[in-house]
């Protein structure tokens, strides 16, 4: 029997959405001075270790959770000052797109908005120290492995996983049991395609009345630049090239470029995983679009100080599943509130987790002893901001879709900025991200050029900087349902793609004298969850490794 | 008997180490920190020892801004009992550092302190050596067993070419190496339970040390990067290289 320990509310994951529930609950409990046991596990070996955000944050919601945020030293110190939006048209050529023809939503600046260049892991390091001060208690390099249930299929809480088996699942010299954290109620943060959120929708059928979810994997690294190029608060977005540069190559995604305090800047692209191309390669796109003029110019002279990746969940309100179910809420990317077309997610994920500490602590208030299902939790979401802005953006992404970057990018002018997302009609979009890959022989190869070293990197050097690291006497975490589709099936027809859309470089193909064999360098794993969405077989399932494994990220 | 293991806190051995623009120092702005790995398994050899039955209670100490108390308390979690934390604004040098555990080892009278060999950081491997000086006591450094019987210490040393085991007198101070033990992981309720343990914060002026400054550190640079070598295609080019060009021969 493995130990247990109760809490009132146990949340899994101390990201955005997951720290302003523990801070919203205890708030609470403060307010109406009742004694409440909150808890929150993360697998990352810190708080923050595993955020990876851009990040450009609008401060509605923590201007609600803490109303002096900046008295309090909450590290948002960057206000936007200057809002540019570009279309690559090649890899030299760049139109810069006037203000007044940009979707409302992507402004930045004016509006009477007040958003913030930051590093969402440092927002988290500062969300968690008011959490514990408020009495929290935070367990990093913990990993929630498992859901548990009740006998009438509510949930039951979380369990951790064992720390110290082998890679060939033995108990090791340091082994350590798991430990069960039951809860009244569980509220699983775990970010985009969490891996207990993933098995809650499908036991729940959460999603069975949402459209099909659609992901982005974004690609990101800091840089120390050139103080005389530093202009704090500039944001930069755009889109086009090397993406999309018409014909074949029509994969839609952006990037971005943000200066941060300190003479920092952050660089990223996102792509959309419904790419068709196999051949395609999220990490060498990247690398190259940085010797654009446009963005090498902010870089020139610079270094690069950190690197990584992850997978964003972009489906918006059509795939929205249901966030409630006996026991628990799934909140913030883990159910997918993101708006996409504001590209930002932080105040959506943190407004969320808000709601949902409101409608967990009433119903502990209320004396409720079992685990119900909190509809209540949905009414006060429908009421609120963040449900009102995703359902004014629902046709962004769709659209995009449907029409491609340049109608689509005009139809969501037309319904941002004349009808506000409120014209009377909503765009679907049905096909699954691994459904998209069009078979290799069919599409052209991309011959990318070999990085620079300066603004372009390898993938290993750029995993080095993510500071990952994994005991290696561990079993793999990235599971195969059946060991020969790579080789058998996503070879001959893909070209195995997991090569090429890893950020990390965990997959390889490796010639052998017996032919070819499907390696996997679990230690290189940067928590992206890419495989576990795009693979065309749905072959790789995701599951967490030993606790405080991953990445390390400093300032991301 | 009572046991006294200092701990240190330094950047966490994952990251990437990186120097600040200006030279001053490693950049630690957000930058994951944890216990030095060598005073981790100090930590848990002493918890052995109390386990083993041998020792009654572990104190542990560490030197530093308020940050510390983090791996004082990742030290409670895995066992220890009490903590002492000794409150300076920046990480003293290894001799006051010394100084500092010597007053407290005066205070506390423990029967063996055991501390990491070295800290991943600096690298000095000083501490132990002078705090037995400073204290009179017998020391013995890169443990890789250590065995309390009848009064001493057997204390077995990795020395070049072999091991060699010490009987120290007690109170002893030891220093551990890598192999001596893997330490455990902390638990959960062990996490909670540590941060209601004892945690006494005093100052140096409080132990009676004034810290003094002998080594002024002059500028931390990245190591230069390797260029890339050459191919000859002779003998004779390679030893026209090496007595023309490099000048070694």
């Amino acid at each position: 029997m493995r130990e247990s320990m109760e809490f009132d509310v146990v949340i899994v994951g101390a990201g955005p959405a997951g720290l302003s529930a523990a801070c919203r609950l205890m708030q609470q409990a403060r307010e109406k001075e009742q004694e409440l046991t909150v808890c929150v596990v993360e697998k990352g070996s810190e708080v923050g270790a595993h955020i990876l955000s851009g990040a450009v944050i609008e401060s509605r919601a923590m201007d609600e959770l803490f109303p002096d945020w900046k008295e309090m030293g909450a590290p948002l110190n960057t206000p936007v000052t200057a809002d540019e939006v570009y279309l690559f048209k090649s890899d030299t050529a760049a139109k810069k797109v006037p203000n007044a023809l940009i979707p409302k939503t992507m402004h930045n600046t004016g509006h009477g908005l007040n958003n913030y260049v930051v590093s969402l892991g440092n927002v988290c390091r500062w969300l968690a120290e008011q959490a514990e001060s408020l009495g929290v208690e935070v367990f990093p390099g913990f990993a929630a492995a498992e859901v548990l249930f009740n006998d009438d299929g509510s949930v039951k809480g979380v369990a951790t996983g064992d720390m110290g088996i082998t890679a060939a699942g033995e108990q090791g010299p340091n082994y350590m049991e798991g430990m069960e954290l039951h809860a009244k109620y569980t509220l699983f943060a775990e970010g985009c395609r969490g891996h207990l959120g993933k098995l809650l929708i499908e036991k729940f059928q959460l999603d069975i009345h949402a459209d099909t979810q659609h992901y982005g994997v974004g690609l990101k690294e800091l840089w120390n630049i050139d103080p005389g190029k530093h202009r704090p608060g500039l944001v930069i977005h755009g889109s086009g090239w090397p993406l999309n540069t018409g014909g074949s190559y029509d994969t839609t995604g952006g990037f971005f470029l943000y200066h941060l305090e300190n003479n920092q800047v952050v660089v990223g692209l996102i792509v959309d995983l419904n790419y068709t191309n196999p051949w395609l390669s999220p990490f060498d796109e990247f690398q190259r679009m940085k010797h654009h003029p446009v963005l090498a110019d902010h870089l020139a002279g610079g270094n690069r100080v950190a690197y990584g990746a992850r997978a964003i969940t972009k489906g918006g309100f059509n795939a929205l599943p249901k966030m409630t179910f006996p026991g628990g809420l799934l909140i913030g990317c883990n159910a997918g509130t993101l708006n996409f077309s504001k590209i930002k997610g932080t105040h959506t994920a943190m407004k969320s987790g808000m709601l949902a500490a409101e409608a967990v602590f009433e119903a502990i208030t209320a004396g409720d002893k079992s685990s119900k299902e909190l509809s209540s939790f949905n009414d006060k979401f429908k009421d609120s901001w963040a449900y009102d802005e995703l359902f004014r953006s629902r046709n962004f992404g769709p659209a995009m879709h449907k029409f491609g970057p340049i109608l689509g990018g005009a139809f969501n002018f037309v319904d941002q900025n004349i009808f506000a997302g409120k014209l009377p009609i909503t765009l679907h979009d049905e096909k699954a991200d691994y459904a998209q890959l069009k078979p290799a022989d069919q599409c052209p190869k991309v011959d990318y050029p070999k990085p620079d070293g300066r603004l372009s990197f390898d993938k290993l050097s750029s995993v080095f900087i993510s500071n990952t690291n994994h005991e290696e006497d561990q079993p793999c975490h990235l599971k195969l349902k059946d060991a020969s589709i790579p080789i058998a099936q996503n070879l001959p027809l893909y070209a195995e793609p997991a090569q090429r859309y890893c950020p990390a470089g965990v997959y390889e193909v490796i010639e052998e004298g017996s032919g070819p064999r499907f390696q996997i360098n679990a230690q290189n794993c940067v928590h992206c969850k890419t495989c576990d969405i795009k693979d065309p077989a749905q072959n790789i399932t995701w599951v967490v490794p030993e606790g405080a494994g991953g990445p390390n990220y400093p300032n991301m | 008997m009572k046991l006294i293991v200092s701990v240190k806190r330094v950047i966490d051995y994952n990251i990437k180490v990186r120097v600040k623009a200006d030279n001053t120092g490693v950049d630690l702005a957000n930058v994951k920190m944890a216990l030095n790995p060598f005073c981790e398994i100090a930590v848990e050899e002493a918890i052995r020892l109390k386990e083993a039955g041998v020792a009654s209670e572990v104190v542990v100490v560490s030197i530093g801004p308020t940050a510390v108390q983090e791996q004082l308390r990742t030290a409670l979690a895995l066992g220890a009992d009490r903590a002492i934390h000794v409150e300076t604004d920046e990480l003293p040098e290894p001799l006051n550092v010394a100084k500092l555990l010597a007053k407290v080892i005066e205070a506390e009278q423990p029967g063996l302190v055991i501390l990491g060999k070295q800290s991943i950081d600096s690298d000095n491997n000083q501490v132990g050596q002078m705090l037995a000086a400073l204290a009179g006591r017998p020391q013995g450094t890169f443990a890789s067993e250590v065995k309390v019987e009848g009064g001493k210490v057997l204390v077995t040393r990795e020395v070049d070419g072999g091991l060699r085991t010490l009987s120290l007198d007690l109170p002893a101070i030891v220093t551990t190496d890598l192999r001596l033990n893997e330490p455990r992981y902390a638990k959960l309720p062990d996490i909670m339970k540590a941060k209601r343990k004892p945690l006494d914060v005093k100052t140096p002026a409080d132990l009676g040390v004034e810290l003094k400054q002998h080594i002024t550190q002059l500028k931390v640079e990245t190591p230069a990067q390797r260029e890339a070598g050459i191919k000859v295609d002779s003998v004779d080019a390679l030893i026209d290289k090496l007595k023309n060009e490099a000048k070694v021969i």
